[in-house]
């Protein structure tokens, strides 16, 4: 199991990419309706720069206790 | 029974020393003639009672600030003239759109533009109803004497807070700066209004649903009450709701029948002689002054002249108007502008009787004997 | 615990009205979870803003709000400060409202030293009008008012708070959302007048017209041209050519407005209390 957990909330995403284009690790994708998914997950480093960097609040990314 | 004081004041010191009786705790202002005196007496006075003054660096600035003090839970209220007067229009609609208690004194001096510094004028009698932009609400007061200037101070406070909305006092540089003797009633036997505060919990409470009277209740801040106010057209809830129609006609009816509601309340006239009244003389502010020496002088000469004086000019007091204009072979009107508030007498009594104005516009005030040869003209 | 900002926003006026990809998001994201990890009680916060995109943002953040009338907001703040002094007051502002209409009230807002807290969200155009070139639009770049490129030069408005006495003045960008929180932080945490400037970007109104086509590609841009005031003393001045610093620039004590007013208050009482009563 991946140390992090994503609350993704696509009705939030305005599919502008930002996340994805920005994430060191390549975690993050977009799906066929261009909204933000997680797809690399294990390759994660919980550098919450998606979280921050999304202007529409549509990702949380959680540490599993 | 309180003790009443007997002063001389001046009318500028006045309506500062009233202010503090009322419970304004705020000023904010930007210097300008013939109104600074108000400035001058509230930065030494506020301080001294806990409030605060503060000089902006425009009337832009004063007026938000104004507003802003307001908002945080403080009676607050800006002094000007003219121009001055012209930069808060901005600000002023915005108090009355999200419905902010202040006090605007706007001392008149001549214009248009820096005009005639700084003479007495009335001219900004339709600015002060329609100066800013948008068909809002508004009250507008107008004092004729040093003990009015006073006592429409307490009131012009009362009734920003009893509305939920700006007040203006229209002085003028005659009654600003005019020195008098009054007698003033104690403290403590004047009425003072403060505004409602809600008793419904954080979770159900609406900013702007108001109750019976059109008034919504204010929330104090730190409790739990966390809203939004926008000068967008914006619902109960005070959420924006600038393509909503419905809400928009709501809204600005609501707004316009908080005011119409309290009329008899807000508009306060003084009939004076008008029983057996032929000829009346309609009159506000300084002009009134002269107006009821004609009154006085052309009774002696057995002329039936009355004066219907009124200290509201918003809401008009068109009731007083009525009332007269079937009896009276003319009313006149004398303004030291070129014919504001004429417009609406003729409103109301152009049918029933003549309306004459009487227009003087070159800084020098309108004499008793003027007024008086108006009245031989239409006798 | 870390904020999430979803915590501090009005659930029921989500999604926000922002474009895909606007920055002014990102930058409110930053100064929530500043006012979050300070552990601010979130009923004596108070955010003000005036007229613009930027403006928006008190609407959809749950703390005490109001927005007020184009450029103005600093005076209301002024307003509302004085008479609440016990709370946390922020405006958030952009740069044509807050350093072109609102220029003269930042300017004096600064030089009170009065405890408010700013962040001008500077997209470098008026975004909520569609694109208009504003006072900080970048000389040469277009607007649809200025279809041949704007002629007008651009001032910096850190240095413009800094000369009229504002005591913590920082700049950060959108990318450089981690420092920018700090920097938030630190403002938030001062007292006295705090500035930040916070360099964003608004991709349908200056993005599309000046060749950056998608909000990564500003970004980028905001990455390449931001240097951190650090490392900015052992760059030579060709390289710092085009540049702009980013960082903490002016951290200075200085008595706040409030309290010198509260101390002229108490001396005031002592010569009298009128009270109507004179
Ligand atoms: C007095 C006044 N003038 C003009 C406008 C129109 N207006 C609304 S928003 C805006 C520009 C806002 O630009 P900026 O402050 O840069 O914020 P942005 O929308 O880019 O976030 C203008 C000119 C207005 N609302 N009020
Ligand atoms: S940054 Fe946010 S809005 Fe943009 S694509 Fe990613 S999740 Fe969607
Ligand atoms: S937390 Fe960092 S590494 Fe993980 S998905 Fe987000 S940006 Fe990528
Ligand atoms: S116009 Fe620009 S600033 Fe306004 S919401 Fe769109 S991207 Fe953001």
């Amino acid at each position: 199991m991946s140390k992090f957990n994503f609350i993704i909330n696509k009705k939030w995403c305005k599919t502008c990419k930002i996340c994805v284009d920005f994430c060191p690790k390549n975690v993050l994708f977009l799906d066929e309706n261009n909204k933000v998914e997680v797809r690399n997950i294990d390759d994660c480093t919980g550098c919450m720069m998606c979280e921050y960097r999304c202007p529409d609040y549509a990702i949380k990314v959680e540490v599993n206790e | 029974m309180g003790k009443k004081q007997v002063k001389l004041m001046q009318g500028n010191e006045a309506c500062a020393e009233a202010a503090i009786v009322a419970g304004a705790r705020f000023f904010a202002g930007y210097p300008i003639t013939p109104a600074t005196e108000i400035a001058e007496t509230l930065a030494k006075l506020l301080p001294q009672n806990g409030g605060t003054f503060i000089q902006m660096e425009d009337e832009i600035a004063s007026m938000a600030a104004v507003i802003g003090a307001s908002i945080g839970g403080v009676k607050s209220m800006t002094a000007t003239s003219g121009p001055g007067f012209t930069l808060k229009q901005e600000n002023l609609g915005y108090a009355a759109m999200i419905e902010i208690p202040c006090v605007i004194v706007n001392v008149q001096r001549g214009g248009p533009s820096t005009g005639l510094p700084t003479l007495p004028a009335q001219m900004d009698v339709m600015q002060a109803r329609w100066g800013t932009h948008g068909d809002h609400p508004i009250v507008v007061l107008s004092p004729s004497t040093v003990y009015e200037f006073y006592i429409l101070t307490i009131k012009a406070f009362n009734f920003a807070e009893m509305l939920r909305t700006p007040v203006i006092i229209l002085s003028d540089a005659i009654v600003g700066h005019l020195r008098e003797k009054v007698v003033l009633p104690d403290p403590s036997e004047i009425e003072i209004v403060n505004r409602k505060k809600t008793d419904v919990s954080p979770e159900k409470f609406l900013p702007f649903k108001a109750d019976e009277d059109g008034v919504p209740p204010f929330a104090n801040y730190g409790e739990g009450y966390r809203y939004h106010m926008t000068s967008n057209n914006h619902d109960e809830s005070g959420a924006p709701a600038t393509n909503n129609h419905k809400v928009a006609d709501a809204l600005l009816r609501r707004l316009h029948n908080k005011v119409e509601k309290r009329r008899s309340e807000i508009i306060i006239t003084d009939e004076i002689m008008m029983d057996d009244a032929e000829v009346a003389v309609f009159a506000y502010g300084c002009t009134a002054r002269s107006a009821f020496s004609a009154v006085e002088i052309t009774r002696e000469q057995g002329i039936k002249l009355g004066l219907i004086k009124t200290q509201t000019l918003w809401p008009f007091p068109y009731e007083a108007i009525k009332k007269y204009a079937n009896q009276v072979k003319a009313i006149i009107v004398p303004e030291m502008n070129m014919g504001q508030l004429v417009g609406e007498v003729e409103r109301v009594a152009c049918k029933d009787t003549k309306v004459t104005p009487l227009n003087k516009f070159d800084g020098r005030m309108i004499t008793p004997e003027e007024i008086i040869s108006t009245v031989k003209e239409v006798i | 615990m870390a904020v999430h900002v979803q915590e501090y926003l009005r659930l029921d006026k989500m999604p926000h009205i922002w474009c895909p990809g606007c920055g002014t998001g990102i930058v409110d994201g930053a100064l929530v979870r500043a006012i979050g990890n300070l552990g601010y009680n979130r009923d004596n916060v108070m955010v003000i803003t005036g007229i613009g995109c930027s403006a928006r943002s008190n609407a959809i953040l749950d703390f005490n709000t109001f927005q007020t009338t184009h450029g103005r907001a600093l005076s209301f703040a002024t307003g509302f400060k004085l008479a609440r002094p016990e709370m946390k007051v922020i405006v958030i502002t952009g740069d044509g409202d807050g350093s072109g209409i609102g220029g003269n009230h930042l300017i004096h807002t600064a030089r009170r030293n009065i405890d408010i807290t700013t962040i001008l969200i500077n997209n470098s155009i008026y975004g909520m009008t569609g694109g208009q070139y504003s006072p900080l639009t970048p000389t040469g770049s277009f607007a649809t008012t200025a279809p041949y490129g704007t002629v007008e030069d651009t001032f910096d408005v850190c240095k413009l708070v800094e000369a009229a006495g504002a005591t913590y003045v920082a700049r950060s960008t959108a990318y450089h959302v981690t420092l920018l929180e700090q920097l938030i932080t630190s403002a938030l945490e001062h007292k006295g007048f705090s500035f930040v400037e916070a360099i964003t970007q608004c991709p349908i109104g200056y993005g599309r017209r000046n060749k950056m086509k998608t909000p990564t590609e500003m970004l980028k841009w905001q990455k390449d041209h931001a240097v951190n005031i650090k490392a900015a003393s052992r760059l030579s001045e060709e390289q710092l050519e085009g540049k702009f610093l980013i960082g903490e620039f002016v951290v200075k004590n200085k008595a706040e407005y409030t309290e010198k007013y509260n101390k002229l208050k108490e001396e005031a009482k002592k010569e009298g209390d009128f009270n109507g009563k004179i």
